[in-house]
């Protein structure tokens, strides 16, 4: 056998983080289709003028076409996305990045700017689910 | 003979683009980020290269759906903004190299690089943020770039052990390049950030500040960071400071650092910058 550093498990054990790998890239290929579709202007007007007939263009889940309708980005990402497709979801709707990454915090959008001018959200009992570190 | 003169590595956040885009750069918020780039400014006026080799991360605007390459060098003549959702960013059409592109890739092949071949794609605030930080407002860019793009997205990424021996093998290819031209190696992205999840907003100054302390001379420490230490650590994105490996691996032995800069924070990110120029 090759040598590993670590199990691949370990990396399910970040506290808050789905590790974006070939699977999930797989399974959010069609969500991913439609986001990069929303880097042509035609197509953002498309989406607004009617978000489901759009979204039923493409072979996406109805979880995933939900969870769009619902802008529910910790959902999407538990659906495979990755935020560097959404986020031309989000800069679709004229959201900040901050937004659409602090909507996934339960926090509200002024809380989690705060925490950001704060110093931002410490390490200290965010690296491991089994450790509590 | 072709040299590569200083390398620069910078975060390349894209609320640092709008906000530059937008002229907020005076705000109360922007001030203290684009005055950690002031030095760099002034001084890139007088070191203004022939040819930047500018690694960075595509961000789901070229790649990364349909392809999915490990590391790709841009061999276009020419490459566009891309509209990452909100239009184009309104800044120049980057000008490549593609004699030098073709050179590299040749040289890092033999070197046992598999290197994917772009002659089409569009660049985006990963690459042209950098630009604007360290160029400013421009008409056309003031050097050729040849993009250099690492997957940072989708796991597994290169290691950075990986990363540290392709920029030792870019160094070792400008230096074989025939014509006299003046090449800056940069490394972008990071520093520690998390974009994703309830652990988003994730920053970690402690590890961040080791990181820009030993790319002076502890390098061999660098090297041994894990993928995983990095998701740890830096967070999700934090990882994309492996391409800082590449820019300081290609600028050889020794170093000397001309400017640093860290603030925490700019939108989700903690933004770092640093300039180094080879000692050897």
């Amino acid at each position: 056998m090759r040598h590993r550093l670590y199990p691949l498990e370990e990396l399910e054990d970040i506290p808050g983080t789905k590790v974006f790998t070939a699977r999930r890239s797989r399974q959010a290929y069609h969500l991913h289709k439609f986001c990069m579709s929303l880097m042509n202007a035609d197509n953002r007007k498309r989406f607004r003028t009617d978000e489901r007939a759009y979204l039923d263009t493409f072979r996406m889940s109805e979880e995933q076409k939900q969870a769009v309708l619902d802008r529910d980005f910790n959902r999407l990402i538990d659906l495979g996305g990755n935020i560097y497709f959404l986020v031309k979801l989000s800069n679709t709707d004229g959201w900040s990045t901050q937004k659409a990454v602090g909507s996934m915090t339960g926090m509200t959008a002024d809380e989690y700017a705060a925490m950001m001018r704060a110093g931002g959200r410490a390490p200290e009992g965010n690296r491991s689910i089994r450790d509590k570190t | 003979m072709a040299r590569i003169t200083a390398g620069i590595a910078t975060s390349h956040v894209p609320a640092i683009g709008a906000a530059f885009d937008q002229g907020r750069d005076g705000d109360e918020y922007w001030r203290p980020v684009f005055a950690g780039y002031d030095w760099v400014k002034e001084w890139v006026k007088d070191n203004t290269p022939d040819v930047v080799i500018l690694c960075y991360n595509d961000h789901a605007s070229a790649m990364m759906l349909d392809i999915v390459p490990t590391f790709a060098l841009g061999f276009a003549e020419e490459f566009e903004p891309a509209d990452e959702g909100w239009g184009a960013r309104p800044v120049p059409t980057v000008i490549g190299h593609p004699d030098l592109a073709a050179h590299l890739a040749e040289q890092l092949v033999i070197d046992e690089f598999d290197l994917t071949i772009m002659n089409q794609m569009d660049v985006d605030h990963g690459l042209t943020v950098p630009l604007s930080l360290v160029f400013g407002k421009a008409e056309e860019w003031p050097c050729k770039v040849i993009p250099l793009a690492v997957n940072v997205t989708q796991f597994p990424t290169p290691s950075g052990e990986r990363c540290w021996q392709l920029g030792a093998a870019i160094g070792d290819a400008v230096a074989a390049y025939p014509e006299d031209l003046n090449v800056q190696i940069w490394g972008t992205g990071g520093m520690s950030h998390q974009l994703q999840g309830p652990r988003a907003g994730l920053i970690n100054p402690e590890f961040d500040n080791a990181f820009l302390d030993k790319l002076l001379d502890e390098t061999d420490d660098l090297r041994r960071i894990t993928r995983l230490e990095y998701l740890r650590e830096a967070g999700s994105e934090g990882i994309e400071l492996i391409m800082w490996l590449i820019m300081r691996a290609a600028l050889g032995r020794k170093v000397e650092q001309l400017h640093r800069f860290y603030h925490v924070p700019a939108s989700n990110t903690a933004v770092g910058h640093i300039v180094l120029q080879p000692a050897d």
